[in-house]
């Protein structure tokens, strides 16, 4: 910097008042100092070779294990299956019907970032509201002149949005009326509310997947069928449902006894007080609770495969033992990972920018009316 | 409903468990009128407030609005309420909400109002009670005086033939007592039906027609406010007001 020289006082060797700084705490904190360099040696000598594994010695096109470079990551073996590991089985003439359910969740995040303007809330709302049935219909077909593709077509990436956001959105409103019904004055609906969290949550996700896609079609009624999915989609769901009414009751309980008071006493029935006082603010309290359970069911939905379906997970697992790509394990699992951590730090993202635009409505013009009367 | 309502009171008794809150409370408000509760804590008035809209439960005893009786069927007593306008001492104003849309959401939703319609009347009312300036904020940047304000206005968008209030100035600094209890007197000076539940002897002085005074779950004394604070008849009436003077 110029005017350590030009100040005249100092000689033109003295350090920058950055430099001085930095030397000044090497000197007051060795041990800090020696952490500091370990760590930034380790992370240099991993970065190194994760960079060289991951881009340096890379191969990104070749047809079989063979023509990858042993030194690197052979995301060739990704590349190649790129579209299955998406859509799973998916009929190649029909994959614009699985393009259009694949791209619609993360343009909806992307909208949810967008900045805000008039309606913004509704379109979101409403499109991952119509999302799980509209992707159902949609890819299903038989309707609409739309050539029907059984459920057990659908896999990869494709099954893990469906399911995952679809159990997340039917098991909204069951949460709801699970937590209403556990806050509730009547004892009987308190305790079937109450029995039913506590049995499905209190039990291993794969065991209610199993129970099911096995015990389920032994309680309906001959010559009614449901594929697979159906089932076991009913059953993420109840099970979400079950740690969702738990974080809803939270919210709840953290609305204060006078708010529905007050709303009670304008005459307000129970429905429209829960619909337009209660749940806004018991919901928007708990926001970071509902996205962490969002994210754990998304991350759930890889056990279907205990039950055959193939999504992402399992459907590079099923990859791995293609004899032309053998021990790639590590580029499939590498692969899972960064979509899975891509797609949650999206939700986290979004809610943390729920978080602050609830914030700033929040503070918007604190002191602005207090003295004018 | 009338636009005044009267109320009717009948032998209204009400245990807490073992604790018995009111004892045998008759009592008779005229349409028009502004009557004022007082008495010591634990007396009993803000109880029998809660009672007059159903937001307490009673074990005996009949409460009547404007010749419509006070039952404990939801639908009827959501009708009665929307009738009933009440005012709490700690505001309990929708946080989630604009003061605007704190004001017109009853309305709308239970009366089933156009939006237009309700927002126009909500701005009279918030110029009444003067806070229209501040119909777009929420009620977090209010002070507790305009917020009380809010909540007159948000009760009065009802159009209520009877207006309850339940210690409105407890929770507000000076100041503040006095704002609102200025809009509290403009509005019994136009005639509306008022229950009052309050310390401030100034207000019951000026505006009240009656005065209430409870002890123990009982009603001990009635009077015009002239007569009640000057010569108080009863010893319990008298050590009262010489406790609330003294402060």
């Amino acid at each position: 910097m110029a005017h350590s020289s030009v100040s005249g006082t100092s000689s033109p060797l003295v350090p920058t008042t950055a430099v001085r700084r930095l030397l000044a705490t090497v000197v007051a904190n060795p041990f800090g100092t020696a952490v500091c360099l370990g760590l930034a040696y380790l992370a240099w000598t991993l970065g190194l070779r994760i960079v060289d594994w991951a881009f340096v010695n890379a191969t990104w096109v070749a047809s079989d294990r063979a023509g990858c470079n042993p030194d690197g990551a052979c995301w060739a073996f990704i590349v190649n299956r790129l579209p299955q590991f998406a859509f799973g089985f998916y009929p190649e003439a029909e994959r614009w019907r699985a393009w259009i359910v694949l791209i619609a969740p993360p343009l909806l995040l992307l909208l949810a970032m967008a900045p805000e303007f008039p309606g913004r809330r509704k379109v979101l709302v409403g499109g991952f509201c119509l999302y799980p049935v509209a992707s159902f219909i949609l890819l299903s077909g038989g309707v609409l002149g739309l050539a029907p593709v059984p459920s057990e077509k659908w896999g990869g990436l494709l099954l893990t949005m469906v399911v995952g956001i679809g159990a997340f959105v039917f098991s909204f409103p069951v949460a709801i009326l699970l937590a209403l019904g556990r806050t509730s004055k009547l004892p009987a609906i308190r305790l079937i509310a109450t029995g039913f969290i506590e049995f499905w949550r209190g039990m291993p996700l794969i065991a209610i997947l199993f129970m099911s896609v096995i015990m389920l079609p032994l309680f309906l009624p001959p010559g009614v069928e449901f594929p697979r999915l159906t089932l076991a989609m009913t059953g993420i769901t109840l099970y979400s449902a079950a740690y969702l009414a738990e974080v809803a009751r939270g919210g709840l309980q953290s609305v204060g006894r006078g708010q529905s008071e007050a709303a009670n006493a304008l005459g307000f029935g129970f429905w429209a007080m829960q619909g337009y006082i209660i749940m806004p603010q018991a919901l928007r309290a708990v926001l970071p609770g509902i996205v962490n359970s969002a994210i754990s069911l998304l991350k759930d939905t890889t056990y279907v495969m205990v039950v055959g379906l193939f999504d992402l997970l399992n459907i590079v697992t099923a990859a791995l033992s293609d004899p032309a790509w053998l021990g790639l394990a590590t580029e499939g699992y590498v692969f899972v990972g960064l979509v899975f951590w891509s797609l949650c730090f999206g939700l986290s993202q979004v809610s943390a920018r729920m978080e602050r635009d609830s914030e700033r409505a929040q503070l918007r013009a604190p002191n602005g009316g207090r003295k004018a009367s | 409903m009338t636009a005044n309502a009267s109320i009717a009171v009948r032998s209204l008794s009400k245990w807490y468990g073992s604790w018995r809150a009111l004892r045998d409370v008759s009592l008779d408000i005229d349409g028009g009128t502004c009557t004022v509760l007082c008495g010591p804590s634990g007396s009993g008035k803000s109880t029998l407030l809660r009672c007059l809209n159903g937001l307490e439960e009673w074990q005996e005893g009949d409460v009547a609005i404007g010749g419509v009786a006070v039952g404990y069927k939801a639908r009827e007593l959501r009708r009665l309420r929307r009738d009933v306008g009440m005012v709490f001492q700690s505001f309990n104003l929708f946080p989630h909400l604009s003061v605007l849309d704190n004001v017109t959401l009853a309305p709308r939703i239970v009366r089933r109002r156009v939006r237009r319609e309700t927002e126009e009347h909500a701005m009279q009312l918030l110029e009444r009670v003067g806070v229209a300036q501040h119909a777009a904020k929420l009620p977090s940047a209010l002070s507790g005086g305009q917020q009380q304000r809010v909540a007159i206005a948000r009760a009065l968008a009802m159009r209520p033939s009877v207006l309850l209030f339940d210690e409105p100035t407890s929770a507000l600094d000076p100041e503040s007592v006095k704002e609102v209890l200025d809009v509290m007197i403009d509005l019994a000076r136009s005639g509306t039906t008022m229950v009052v539940v309050t310390h401030e002897m100034g207000f019951a002085r000026r505006v009240a027609g009656r005065v209430v005074f409870m002890d123990k779950g009982s009603i001990v004394e009635t009077g015009e406010p002239g007569e009640f604070f000057d010569c108080p008849c009863t010893d319990r009436a008298k050590a009262f007001l010489g406790n609330i003077t003294r402060n």
